[in-house]
């Protein structure tokens, strides 16, 4: 059982004696215009109990009594009451297919409605030759107590399916899906996930996606296309290929030490050697460097070459510790050999023991 | 998914720079490249080998029974397609960052169809001492050598470490298995492992996974119905979540596809996990010891 946020507020932290801020249930627009002349600029929000009024349109800002006014009459029209349902299309890794997931429990998040009420959750693998209209949707939600209601969301589940198509999306869901008072179906909320590699022929959604969250560093490795991840480690990781990079971390792990990144430069990025060195070194953290190359389609000559012209402009003070082996592996040897009087490590284990050690 | 030697290989992308360089190294090692694909350059001869215009016209006039993929990601769905019409049993597909949606339609038309697809985002497989197709150094004979010890990895940088640590510590390989780093991909861990197991070759199995989807729980209910001895290293454990770790199936997102899942899942099967990559090698060695002991 819920409280609204009013009531909560008045019937549990402010008898505990917890600070809230002044506040006012207002039943019409003039009732918030008469908060607001009298306490002065407020938040007007919507007395629903659901955890995602701002985003459907249920929290707005007044500074004057006319906003009020103007935000309790659109918020007072919502309805957001009635019912909450779950409806998303995403791809489905363990069939190789589109799914098609609701649930009459909407409003939490869907992984909890599955450990709490599976019955509550219908799933629709689909063919995509086939696809998934209105006829697939009514099949799919036979049963469910939908009432009056259960056209009108199999509608919202086929259109999901297109956007979900059209799209190019690894995930489109609507939490919650509303059924108003008046019975009319409204999306109140919506995550969208577009394929990182389909973003090419989604030029207008790959425009108006959130920026992902980087460090400058980050954003310098994007701009020169590398995978570059800042960690708060001490030890600097350079190496070919997520598996191998994700390795050399971990044996730091283990060896006691921290990584200061994550950074591979396989497939065509094996010929940036020089640009992901500058970047590795530039992280302030840095006190030690490992070096893992294992080349197959990567060549283990040209990183090392790239290497060696960045240590030979950049003049790091940091000790930096090799391992290389595979595709291109004597020239490479030789050229770190000769140019940097560095001796590779036979084993990575032993390269990156001697980095840790160094970083302390 | 096992090459074998007299194996005819189709390389569709041939005349491409990789496709090139790529195709004279799995012939330098024995790999029987019979035909390539390239629609502008057809009825060519290119590195002694026809050139045809689509998978479909090669087998009409070549039959193969593998083809490996050196298309970009906007043309690869073609491609595959091409290939499952064209009947071929097994396509081995390179291509990284090919579109989801593709992906899809990919496997609907696999699913239809005999061909198996290994990969996307894989680097190939090897046979030592018969041949190779893909991306892998398998013409170097510091990395691999023939013996018995089968390997199964979704990256081809860590792959190629493992069997360059066995073949200095004198365990050759019976196969190499590459299964890519996407997170769909036609034939998974359990399928790698089932296919190891049934082989008259292998006598032990290295399993090398990464964090991310659910493949190594999937594998390790098989691997407990298995007498062939298991040891595994799963990478990614020091990851960050929430973060693709180069690979795009190198994710783990609420508290799904986390190391320590994998890791239980497969000691709970009686397969050891290593710490380190060098650990595999003196785990195996051990478990080699112990099979004789037990035997003798």
């Amino acid at each position: 059982m819920n409280l609204e946020e009013y009531a909560a507020k008045h019937h549990v932290l402010v008898p505990a004696g917890v600070p809230t801020p002044e506040g006012r249930v207002c039943k019409t627009p003039e009732e918030a215009s008469a908060a607001v002349t009298a306490i002065g600029p407020s938040v007007i929000k919507a007395q629903v109990p659901t955890g995602k009024r701002g985003k459907s349109g249920g929290i707005k800002i007044a500074k004057t009594a006319d906003e009020a006014a103007s935000a309790a009459r659109d918020i007072l029209s919502m309805s957001i009451g009635g019912r909450e349902l779950y409806a998303a299309v995403l791809i489905d890794v363990a069939s190789r297919a589109p799914l098609v997931l609701f649930s009459t429990e909407g409003g939490m998040d869907i992984e909890e409605v599955a450990e709490k009420h599976p019955d509550a959750i219908r799933k629709h693998v689909v063919d995509i030759h086939k696809g998934f209209g209105t006829a697939d949707a009514a099949a799919m939600l036979k049963g469910l107590p939908l009432g009056s209601a259960a056209g009108a969301v199999g509608e919202v589940l086929a259109k999901l399916y297109a956007i979900f198509q059209d799209k190019d999306a690894e995930l489109v869901e609507i939490n919650p899906l509303a059924v108003l008072k008046d019975g009319r179906v409204v999306a109140l909320d919506c995550k969208f996930v577009l394929d990182d590699s389909s973003a090419m022929r989604q030029p207008d959604l790959a425009k108006v996606a959130a920026p992902a969250k980087m460090t400058a560093l980050e954003e310098r490795g994007a701009e020169n296309g590398l995978k570059f991840i800042q960690l708060d480690g001490n030890v600097g990781v350079l190496a070919n290929g997520a598996g191998l990079t994700m390795t050399t971390m971990d044996v730091i792990d283990h060896f006691g030490g921290k990584p200061a990144n994550f950074l591979e430069i396989g497939g065509e990025a094996y010929t940036k050697a020089e640009v992901a060195l500058d970047l590795v070194l530039s992280n302030p953290g840095v006190k030690s460097l490992v070096i893992n190359f294992c080349g197959a389609f990567a060549r283990t000559d040209v990183m090392a070459d790239g290497v060696v012209k960045a240590w030979e402009t950049l003049k790091p003070k940091v000790p930096v510790f090799f391992s290389i082996h595979g595709t291109g592996e004597d020239e490479a040897v030789k050229l770190v050999r000769e140019r940097l009087g560095i001796e590779p490590y036979d084993f990575m284990e032993d390269a990156v023991k001697a980095a840790v050690e160094a970083a302390q | 998914m096992i090459y074998r030697r007299g194996q005819k290989v189709l390389v569709q992308g041939m005349t491409g720079k990789q496709g090139a360089f790529w195709s004279e190294r799995m012939r330098e090692m024995g790999t029987d490249v019979a035909a390539g694909v390239n629609p502008k350059r057809a009825g060519e001869t290119f590195l002694d080998v026809p050139i045809y215009g689509s998978a479909v016209e090669a087998t009409k006039q070549t039959p193969c029974d593998v083809s490996v993929i050196f298309i970009p990601p906007s043309m690869a769905k073609d491609a595959i397609i091409d290939a499952i019409d064209a009947g071929i049993e097994t396509i081995v597909t390179l291509t990284e960052h090919i579109p989801a949606h593709d992906v899809l339609e990919i496997f609907a038309r696999q699913r239809v169809s005999k061909s198996r697809i290994i990969g996307p985002n894989t680097a190939g497989i090897v046979t030592p001492g018969e041949g190779f197709v893909g991306i892998m150094p398998g013409h170097n004979p510091n990395i691999f050598k023939p013996g018995r010890v089968g390997v199964i990895s979704r990256s081809g940088s860590l792959g190629t470490l493992m069997c360059l640590n066995l073949t200095r510590a004198d365990l050759g390989q019976s196969a190499f298995i590459g299964i890519g780093g996407d997170p769909i991909i036609g034939t998974t861990t359990r399928d790698a492992l089932m296919e190891l197991d049934r082989d008259a070759k292998t006598d032990a199995i290295v399993l090398v996974g990464e964090i991310g989807g659910a493949m190594e729980e999937e594998a390790a209910e098989y691997a407990r119905t298995m007498k062939k001895p298991i040891v595994s290293f799963i990478a990614g454990r020091s990851s960050p979540p929430d973060k693709k770790m180069g690979h795009a199936g190198a994710i783990v997102t609420g508290g799904r596809g986390g190391y320590a899942s994998k890791r239980a899942a497969l000691e709970k099967a009686g397969i050891q996990v290593a710490d380190t990559p060098a650990e595999v090698v003196a785990i195996l060695k051990q478990t080699k010891v112990a099979k004789m002991s037990a035997a003798g």
